[in-house]
């Protein structure tokens, strides 16, 4: 079994190795007036916190390493087009009727639109960005890590653990037991357990990837505003389905509340109704909000370099690193802490949620 | 505005990965991690459990033990007591049937001495009679030799015949 996952290890590098070959060659020079602009940091840190179309690696002088990445997009005017994002040579091109839209102003700058009559419009678009391919890759590790772990539990029967065992059990009792069990109760927990533990592992390393700053990490996945969405969706869908009688009776006939906040007026079923969603709604917020502030704040110490660098010279720039540098480190200390944290948090509130929706009515 | 609207293909792929990536964990990994470790749990509790029994089983052996040899020393003393018992009435008894079969012993003595005391008294008696009564003859046949003096002894014996 070791040696198969480090077959598929091997193939999976391998193929990335091939398309991180072809970017290589299809390289661009680009435009001289470009290269000679002022280094804006707001614009570099939004560049790497946000999505996009390629996956930029680094730039060598005036050449761009970068992996293209696949465009699926669909039109109601022209149909399905598949196509690799290297078509819109770094943005300057249109291909097919679609370009990648531009200007300070633009509401939608950075993503596909089609031109329509003079107007840009947003098509279907479900191309394999840098989030979705990063998504894609830690899958593809957390799918590997925890498959083998469970075969190792399996081959290892009845022993202490060991190795990455070791390292993932203490996580696992953990959610089990003071999170899942502590707040869902002893009866149901075991129903909620395999989602509490997909959830708590994916955001677990998927901020831990955010933080290695090479391919195939450093995107900004967990602070992206769609993934904590899909997954506080998640949440509040199991919570509204496992909702009994008493979790509904509590939301629009609060017991212990005195009836004049109830009628004529339902002010307390509004607050509780409202509740619903806010719930949810903060879950996605504050894990978006904590992993974006975190990447934020990194590239923020990083661009001082260069802030210094370009207002008072290259000394500056450089005296000025150390200082810098020591401060991304203490910062990136505090994102390992952060990104158990958030994960741990999600987890907990989703499963006090559940336990809330699933409680017996004393 | 860009960062806080969520982009439709994303949502799309993240919502298609993670149910994916939830059912496949779901399926080969926390349900055979989950139920090892259980079982391992359960293998430790009962382990836990039956070392806790055989501390008690040991427990209760040992003072099975204490009992038994608390039983045997008393069944050893009781046993000593009653040899010593069984001893004491053995010499007791010994002692009042040998004073028994002695005072029994004296007490026939005694009464053959008696008795031969008194065959002998009479022997002597009768010796002492035979011998009276020759010399009371010798004497008779002395004084009595003449007429007169054997006619004054018969009146002399009528005459105590008379008194009594």
């Amino acid at each position: 079994m070791f040696h198969k996952s480090k077959i598929g290890f091997a193939i999976f590098l391998s193929f990335f190795t091939v398309l991180f070959n072809l970017s290589a060659f299809s390289q661009h020079e680009t435009k001289v007036e470009e290269a000679e602009e002022t280094f804006n940091p707001g614009e570099m840190i939004m560049e790497h916190v946000g999505d996009a179309y390629v996956w930029h690696i680094m730039t060598i002088g005036e050449h761009h390493i970068e992996i293209p990445l696949p465009v699926i997009l669909y039109s109601k005017y022209s149909g399905f087009h598949v196509f690799m994002s290297s078509k819109f040579h770094h943005g300057y091109e249109s291909y097919e009727g679609f370009k990648i839209a531009a200007g300070k102003e633009n509401p939608l700058k950075g993503k596909i639109v089609e031109t329509i009559e003079g107007k840009e419009l947003r098509p279907y678009d479900i191309s394999i960005t840098k989030n979705t391919l990063s998504l894609f890759i830690s899958i593809f590790f957390i799918l590997w890590i925890f498959i083998s772990t469970a075969k190792s539990y399996e081959k290892r029967k009845g022993k202490a653990p060991k190795g990455l065992q070791s390292f993932i059990e203490p996580l696992i009792i953990f959610i089990r037991d003071d999170v899942a069990k502590a707040s869902i109760g002893e009866k149901k927990y075991m129903e909620y357990l395999p989602y509490l533990l997909t959830v708590f592992f994916f955001i677990f390393f998927n901020n831990l990837f955010g933080l290695i700053p090479i391919f195939p990490g450093g995107a900004n996945l967990t602070g992206n505003i769609a993934v904590t969405m899909v997954l506080a969706a998640f949440t509040f869908v199991i919570t509204t389905f496992s909702g009994n009688k008493a979790y509904w009776v509590h939301i629009f006939n609060t017991p212990g509340v005195p009836w004049w906040l109830k009628f004529p007026v339902p002010l307390m079923p509004l607050v509780e109704f409202m509740g619903i969603f806010i719930k949810p709604f903060v879950l996605m917020v504050r894990l978006f909000a904590n992993i974006l502030a975190g990447h934020i704040v990194a590239l923020g110490f990083f661009s001082l370099i260069f802030i210094f660098g370009a207002a008072y010279g290259a000394a500056a720039g450089y005296g000025s690193s150390v200082l810098t540098v020591a401060f991304t480190v203490f910062l990136y200390m505090l994102e390992l802490l952060v990104a158990f944290i958030q994960a741990y948090v999600f987890t907990l509130l989703s499963a006090l949620y559940f336990g809330m929706a699933t409680e017996e009515h004393h | 505005m860009g960062l806080v609207t969520p982009d439709f293909g994303l949502v799309f792929w993240m919502t298609v990965s993670f149910l994916l990536v939830l059912y496949i964990l779901k399926k080969y990994a926390w349900k055979p991690i989950l139920k090892s470790l259980k079982e391992r749990e359960k293998s430790i509790e009962d382990a836990l459990k039956s070392a806790e029994l055989a501390k008690d089983e040991m427990a209760r052996l040992k003072s099975d033990n204490e009992k038994i040899m608390q039983e045997a020393r008393a069944e050893r003393e009781k046993l000593l007591r009653e040899a010593r018992e069984v001893k004491e009435k053995i010499i007791s008894d010994a002692k009042s049937e040998a004073k028994t079969e002695a005072d029994k012993i004296i007490g026939s003595a005694k009464a053959q001495i008696e008795s031969e005391k008194l065959t002998a008294l009479n022997q002597i008696k009768e010796q002492v009679v035979s011998l009276s009564i020759d010399i009371a003859e010798k004497i008779m046949k002395d004084s009595l030799d003449s007429e007169k003096k054997q006619k004054e002894y018969a009146d002399k014996l009528l005459r105590d015949i008379d008194l009594n």
